[in-house]
């Protein structure tokens, strides 16, 4: 049995320590906000927070969350209305919205570090995300609007 | 600063699926529904893959009604072709073939209403106007919601003929409308076929052959039983041997082997203890019948097919004659006394679609009924195929639509339905069939591998005198005979031939023109240069021509919506201003699935590499719905052109895909994204001719055209990274 803090709920799980997170997450618990897209850690559709670090839970064991607080976007906010969520409608970023889960996921640590990034600040820490429709000027536009929504509080 | 009332919406959403109860509901029309206080609910048709018809489709609807938007939920139809129309996506209809019927459902609606008040208020209904979801009869200051006259008007039949709204009147249609989804999107709802769920479901993985070319000869599965979790592992064929097939039922792997167990990991991990053993294919015929009643009986080569060799074949191949798909005056003596003839090859390869959402379905069979839920492009053609496998009467069969994570024609071709169902069917129990990624990515049904070899014929002043394409492709050739410029030269000549393979192929997001577009486009910007002239004005010339003096009748395109993008282009980008020198500057247009789209490609040098830092684009698909949810579409079509351009390509060593994830295929990346992509459309009164394919063409062109300014060669190979990492030799006119 292992123990998860997931969204600040703890779950106890009978898994095989092996398996990622990522399913666990999907197949275990019934969160399936954090997608699956490539299974070794290539696309970023899956990136959740494991004690805030973004980490791809498709290659993240989940012996290695045990005990350790994780974060998915259905954890993000209670509301909604974390500011990257609150920019991606503002600018209503995705096509299809397969990817977007990690893509917010992956902006929060970038803002959470740097609260007002460039635009080569926002391509060099997004790269890992893949968007096959191709959002990226949306998403570029959304993570700055967000750095401006959480200046200004 | 942030306005918010999509919020207040996503509520509203929650609180109308709570309200589920059917006898709520008043049914208006098969499209609308109204509860007697006032909750309006449109159901989408057609299923979403992020074209944004969830959104754009209900706002065509609730135009005519003339409802308030911000009280209007959203809902997935079910199939029901008979109720909710043809339901399918594909050839940017989704708009196009739904604009008429949603908006004569819309005005039969509010008319309905309208007679249900009149009768109620006893008032003539011509006395009647509505007004953003009331009804108001001026003359006694009555007002009233449509959800008072809900009930009644649901008794009045469905008229017909009811009189549309003029466009100018439009307030819903042509104003932009937020994602009606966007919130479940950002807060990780289940919306997606690989978010159903289902008590009791098992998940299925298959095991496919590791080559086109091989089928399965034996295994052994005593260890991967073995391991936690696993049920069943057996084989299972789709069609049988004298199947005849409808036109999107591909045949890649007929057999697969099957691995069903309790969840996702358990049986990716036992896959790994399967003992396979593969064997050759032997020539294969299939009957297909196509759509219009043609049949063809197709044969299906053995072999173990490589790249190389398909190269090699092609260029072989293209020496022969080929079928003559259109001819006009005298190209051949016109070409032999030319003063010049210039003359261009160009290639590409297979593209996978690689949507990120592998291919997957859910499907409960029982004896009596199946239900099946997924990703899925085009269910009206899925089902029939679907009811003759099952062995089952069609009308027992429900299919569900989710939310698909990217389509791009992929998912038109439902052979990964019919896996999930025959397997459900086999082992007697709800499963889901999720394909890895390297499954989705190697299983096939590729965008075919192209070649086009290009002629032009110029006299001694340097006009064109006479043009020429022959074109080829494994395992379809890419050519439109009767599209510009054909129309716009006298002597004209287009050919086609094909290479039968053993590797699958289907629609990948504007088929045929994704290659054409490169290929003309570029060979376009090379003649203008030969001939001294300007590229948009060289086109614009030849489109005059078209106009005024068409060669030949059976010309696709509307020769001024083509003129009218390049000249908006052309003003947009400040195409001969000083100021935009500092960039190459790659130009095309294209016209496909009924609309125009031309784009300029800005491009620099950014670490000593060409980089697309600004693109300008120009679009006529008549009305627009939605206008930011349009330019969305268009900025990812032009990202998705200069990814597949630069980047795109899929190759085979005998027989095996070489590229099987994301770490061998190289898809574009956030840094890779232009900073800037403007996006104009024509301002005109057209009903809507479709947004999801047009633009995506014309931007392996532009891109083309720009890396021969930034580089000083031209580029004949997809993708062309291959080309900038070891340069041609350029072939410049002066």
């Amino acid at each position: 049995m292992i123990t998860l803090n997931i969204n600040k709920k703890n779950y106890n799980v009978d898994v095989d320590p092996e398996t990622p997170l990522l399913w666990v997450l999907r197949d275990t618990i019934g969160l399936v906000g954090t997608k699956y897209g490539c299974g070794m850690a290539q696309c970023g559709a899956c990136v959740v927070h494991l004690n805030g670090e973004a980490v791809r839970s498709c290659v993240t064991k989940v012996s290695r969350a045990a005990g350790q607080k994780v974060v998915t976007i259905e954890g993000l906010s209670e509301k909604n209305d974390q500011p990257l969520q609150k920019a991606w409608i503002e600018l209503d970023v995705p096509q299809c919205g397969y990817c977007q889960a990690g893509q917010i996921m992956s902006a929060a640590v970038l803002l959470r570090e740097n609260k007002n990034p460039t635009e080569k600040d926002i391509d060099a820490a997004m790269n890992g995300n893949l968007c096959r429709c191709g959002t990226y000027l949306r998403i570029r536009k959304a993570i700055q609007l967000a750095a401006e929504i959480q200046r200004k509080g | 600063m942030i306005s918010f009332s999509a919020l207040a919406k996503f509520d509203l959403d929650d609180k109308v699926n709570k309200l589920d109860l059917p006898d709520q509901w008043y049914e208006l029309t098969g499209y609308i529904k109204i509860t007697p206080d006032n909750m309006i609910k449109i159901l989408n048709p057609n299923p979403e893959f992020g074209q944004n018809v969830m959104t754009s489709l209900p706002m065509i609807a609730a135009e005519e009604l003339d409802a308030d938007w911000q009280k209007i939920v959203v809902e997935m139809g079910p199939h029901d072709n008979v109720k909710l129309g043809p339901q399918f996506v594909g050839g940017s209809n989704s708009v196009r073939m739904y604009w008429k019927p949603l908006r004569e459902a819309g005005a039969a609606a509010r008319n309905m209403l309208m007679q249900a008040a009149a009768e109620t208020w006893k008032v003539p209904v011509e006395e009647l106007a509505t007004n953003v979801g009331t009804i108001v009869h001026s003359k006694s200051m009555k007002v009233g919601t449509f959800g008072e006259f809900a009930s009644k008007a649901a008794l009045i039949p469905i008229p017909k003929g009811v009189k549309l709204k003029e466009v100018k009147s439009f307030n819903i249609i042509r104003s932009s409308k937020k994602n009606v989804e966007g919130l479940k999107i950002i807060s990780g709802k289940p919306l997606f076929g690989l978010d159903y769920k289902q008590d009791g479901m098992l998940i299925a993985m298959i095991e496919h052959p590791p080559a086109f070319g091989m089928k399965l000869k034996s295994f052994d599965a005593s260890e991967a039983l073995k391991m936690p979790g696993i049920k069943d592992v057996f084989r299972q064929k789709l069609y049988g041997d004298d199947y005849e097939q409808a036109a999107f039922d591909t045949r890649t792997f007929n057999e697969l082997l099957v691995i069903v167990g309790n969840s996702t990991w358990q049986v990716m991990n036992a896959r790994k203890k399967l003992k396979t053993t593969w064997e050759p294919i032997s020539d294969t015929k299939e009957t297909i019948s196509r759509f219009g009643g043609r049949k063809d009986v197709v044969t299906v080569p053995a072999g173990l097919e490589s790249s190389d060799s398909h190269h090699q074949k092609m260029q072989e191949r293209a020496k022969q004659p080929a079928m003559v798909l259109r001819k006009d005056g005298d190209p051949e003596a016109t070409f032999k006394n030319a003063a010049q003839v210039i003359e261009r090859t160009y290639n590409a390869p297979f593209l996978a679609h690689n949507c990120l959402e592998p291919m997957n379905f859910f499907a409960d069979v029982t004896d009596e009924k199946a239900l099946v839920a997924g990703p899925l492009q085009a269910p009206g053609w899925a089902e029939p195929t679907l009811a003759k496998l099952l062995n089952l009467d069609a009308n027992k069969i429900e299919i569900q639509m989710t939310r698909m994570g990217g389509g791009f024609g992929r998912r038109g071709c439902a052979h990964y339905m019919f896996e999930a169902a025959l397997i459900s069917q086999k082992i007697k129990a709800p499963v889901k069939l999720v394909y890895t990624r390297e499954d989705d990515m190697t299983y096939g049904i590729y965008r075919p591998m192209y070649t086009a070899t290009y002629r032009a014929a110029l006299d001694a002043n340097k006009n064109l005198i006479a043009f020429h394409v022959k074109g080829g492709g494994i395992p379809e050739h890419a050519i439109h005979a009767n599209r510009f410029p054909a129309g716009a030269v006298d002597n004209y000549l287009a050919e086609g031939w094909e290479i039968p393979s053993n590797i699958t192929i289907g629609a990948f997001r504007a088929p045929r023109s994704n290659f054409n577009a490169a290929a003309e486009q570029s060979f376009l910007d090379e003649v203008a240069e030969a001939m001294g002239k300007d590229p948009i004005d060289f086109r614009l010339e030849l489109l005059k021509r078209a106009k005024e003096n068409p060669v030949g009748k059976n010309n696709e395109y509307d020769a001024d919506r083509y003129a009218g993008v390049l000249k908006l282009v052309k003003e947009k980008s400040g195409w001969n201003k000083p100021e935009n020198k500092k960039y190459s500057r790659g130009v095309a247009a294209y016209f496909c699935h009924n609309s125009y789209a031309a784009h300029v490609v800005d491009m620099i040098k950014r670490d000593g590499q060409p980089y697309v830092e600004r693109v300008t684009s120009a679009i006529d698909c008549g009305i627009v719905i939605n206008p930011d949810a349009a330019i969305n579409m268009v900025q990812g079509a032009v990202i998705d052109g200069i990814g597949n351009a630069l980047y795109g390509g899929l190759t085979h060593k005998d027989g095996v895909a070489e590229q099987n994830n994301f770490h061998r295929y190289r898809m574009i990346r956030m840094h890779e994204a232009p900073k800037k992509i403007d996006v104009h459309f024509v301002q005109n009164d057209i009903d809507p001719t479709g947004l999801g394919e047009p633009p995506f063409p014309p931007v392996f062109g532009a891109v083309a055209n720009a890396l021969y300014k930034n580089t000083g060669n031209r580029f004949y190979e997809q993708p062309y990274i291959l080309q900038l990492n070891k340069p041609a030799g350029p072939k410049k006119y002066s």
